[in-house]
């Protein structure tokens, strides 16, 4: 039945030209990094000292950088990096999130204060913060940049679940299942969180978007996935140092994740109009 | 009022401890021993021995946490190792170029994004609607960092209107406000917009139009007052972003400040100063949230009666 339901939402969702055209340049940009050692013209690591800084040229689409290394190449294998961190990421991040956000709002009490008071905590501060405090505790790298940006988002999906739980948690169907003898496990997983996924999940793709960035930022501050591995942040970094030399090592990256981002808003926002859920996001 | 700000006061005690804590464990948890990070490379054992008395590092956790606040609060927050000077003379140095952008970064977004908010509500679906629309797609999707880069290259490398990078002049400050307060404005300029659409639909507006009053009237003097109230709680729940925003954008225009130097000590794992610095940006954090907060009740007498 919700199946059914869900399903109609998002064809709804991509006859706006709006959603089918981010849907499109979504799926062109997972594609690429799916395909990055197939479609990238050269490799990322294959330097050309004779070459380095040259503008964008029909060899180079969109020019090489400091080593001769070229640019497209290096964006598209780094749409990997992005992507596959931004959204397991994310992924950590929202079941962390679902399981606090509903143990707080089904079991209620010291447990819902316990939980509140450390979750909203955290949401007063910029994700950038939490995410830097926590890369120096485990310091740069891949996985540490996977756990800091999973936990600066933690708030956010812990506090949306938990709205949504308490508005369901008093339902009939919630109670006939108590009186039926469920126990708690079965009432949460089975009862209150399908109920409550939707807007969840629609948030989380939202925040995929803004976890690119911070994905970025981090790279950016060298403090994500190092070198020789291509980062899109990394690259904008290694970039500015030759911004009067090569403004294109700048100028590609930034735009492969400005598409990125814009496309997973758009169809975010798309979304959230064709299930008329715009209510039940604000709530938090 | 004054119980108001009592109350507040003292909520934000638990979150500063809190805060403070985690802070603090962050040279507990970093592999290594603590006074490894603390000291530079060779220090010798009388040295290192000053460092155990000095934070009381053969004590218990708490009482080294103890310690360590009553340290930061007296204003001693240890030496930087690579910088090799007090904590507290790095901070002081770069806090003044931090507050300065932040705040010309917030009220740039403040006063700009009320402008265009209104604007595009009082003219809704004109071009003016659309095209305020647009920045506000543009301000809310664009990395900040890269918006900075590309107003580097046009203003600063192809134009030479502004400097590059650094903090020297005056001018130096418009890239930076610029690149930080287009996300403001987008922010504030949608609240605003949203706001302003709501309270339109309000019985009252319909009888001001009943009484004969201008369209532009009604709009600018009745229904933005009202509008205002969402627009500072906006404010001040994301006052955190302006902070946030600074960090990032500091660095990328190569300026002085908290930001630059938490990522350049991060780098460096000096981890004296990072600590100092997280610390000094929570609380940046916590009493601009609390600023907003007070606003917002001076606004709003419902927000003061509720914490009674």
């Amino acid at each position: 039945m919700t199946g059914r339901i869900r399903t109609s939402a998002l064809w709804r969702a991509l006859r706006t030209w709006r959603g089918a055209l981010s849907l499109g340049c979504l799926m062109l940009v997972a594609l690429v990094a799916v395909l990055a050692p197939w479609v990238a013209p050269y490799a990322y690591d294959i330097q050309n000292l004779s070459a380095t800084n040259q503008a964008p040229s029909q060899a180079h689409w969109l020019g090489t950088d400091e080593f001769g290394r070229d640019v497209l190449s290096r964006i598209i294998h780094g749409a990997r990096t992005s992507l596959s961190v931004a959204m397991a990421a994310i992924g950590v991040s929202v079941l962390m999130g679902m399981c606090l956000g509903a143990a707080a709002a089904y079991f209620g009490g010291a447990l819902d204060r316990a939980i509140s008071a450390v979750v909203d905590l955290t949401w007063s501060f910029p994700e950038v913060l939490i995410a830097l405090i926590f890369v120096a505790i485990l310091g740069p790298g891949l996985y540490s940049t996977m756990i800091a940006i999973s936990i600066a988002y933690l708030a956010q999906f812990s506090r949306l679940t938990r709205a949504q739980i308490l508005a369901i948690k008093g339902e009939t169907y919630v109670e006939a299942a108590t009186s039926l003898g469920g126990g708690h496990l079965h009432i949460v997983f089975r009862h209150l969180l399908p109920n409550a996924l939707t807007p969840v999940i629609v948030a989380g793709m939202l925040a995929t978007g803004d976890a690119i960035i911070l994905e970025a930022t981090l790279g950016f501050f060298g403090l994500g996935v190092q070198p020789p591995k291509p980062s899109w942040g990394a690259m904008m970094a290694s970039g500015t140092a030759q911004i009067f030399l090569a403004p294109w090592t700048i100028i590609g990256p930034g735009a492969a994740i400005a598409l990125a981002v814009l496309s997973i808003n758009q169809f975010g926002d798309a979304l959230i109009e064709a299930l008329d859920i715009r209510s039940r996001l604000r709530e938090t | 009022m004054l119980v108001y700000l009592i109350r507040r006061l003292l909520l934000l005690l638990p979150v500063f401890l809190a805060v403070s804590m985690v802070v603090f464990m962050i040279i507990h948890l970093v592999p290594g021993d603590p006074i490894d990070n603390m000291v530079q490379i060779g220090a010798s054992p009388q040295q290192r021995a000053i460092l155990v008395a000095r934070y009381g590092l053969d004590q218990p956790l708490l009482v080294q946490y103890g310690v360590w606040l009553r340290n930061m609060l007296g204003g001693d927050m240890g030496d930087a190792i690579v910088m090799r000077q007090p904590v507290i003379d790095l901070i002081a140095e770069n806090l003044p170029h931090s507050l300065r952008l932040g705040g010309l970064a917030f009220l740039f977004s403040t006063i700009v994004g009320i402008t265009t908010g209104a604007l595009a509500a009082v003219y809704k679906d004109s071009w003016i609607d659309r095209s305020v629309m647009t920045l506000i797609l543009l301000g809310s999707t664009l990395p900040s960092f890269w918006l900075g880069l590309l107003l580097i290259l046009l203003f600063a490398v192809q134009l030479e209107w502004f400097p590059v990078s650094g903090a020297r002049t005056w001018t130096a400050l418009v890239l930076p406000v610029l690149t930080i307060g287009l996300h403001g404005v987008a922010l504030v300029s949608r609240v605003t917009r949203a706001a302003m659409l709501d309270v339109g639909r309000r019985d009252f507006v319909l009888m001001l139009h009943a009484k004969g009053l201008s369209h532009r009237r009604i709009q600018l003097q009745h229904v933005l007052r009202h509008a205002l109230l969402p627009v500072a709680t906006i404010l001040s729940l994301r006052i955190g972003w302006i902070v946030g925003g600074a960090v990032t954008i500091e660095f990328v225009f190569a300026r002085p400040g908290l930001g630059s130097l938490l990522i350049t000590s991060l780098a460096q794992r000096d981890y004296p100063v990072v600590q100092g610095c997280l610390l000094m940006l929570a609380m940046a954090v916590m009493l601009g949230t609390l600023l907003g907060d007070l606003v917002q009740a001076a606004m709003d007498p419902r927000i003061r009666e509720q914490l009674r």
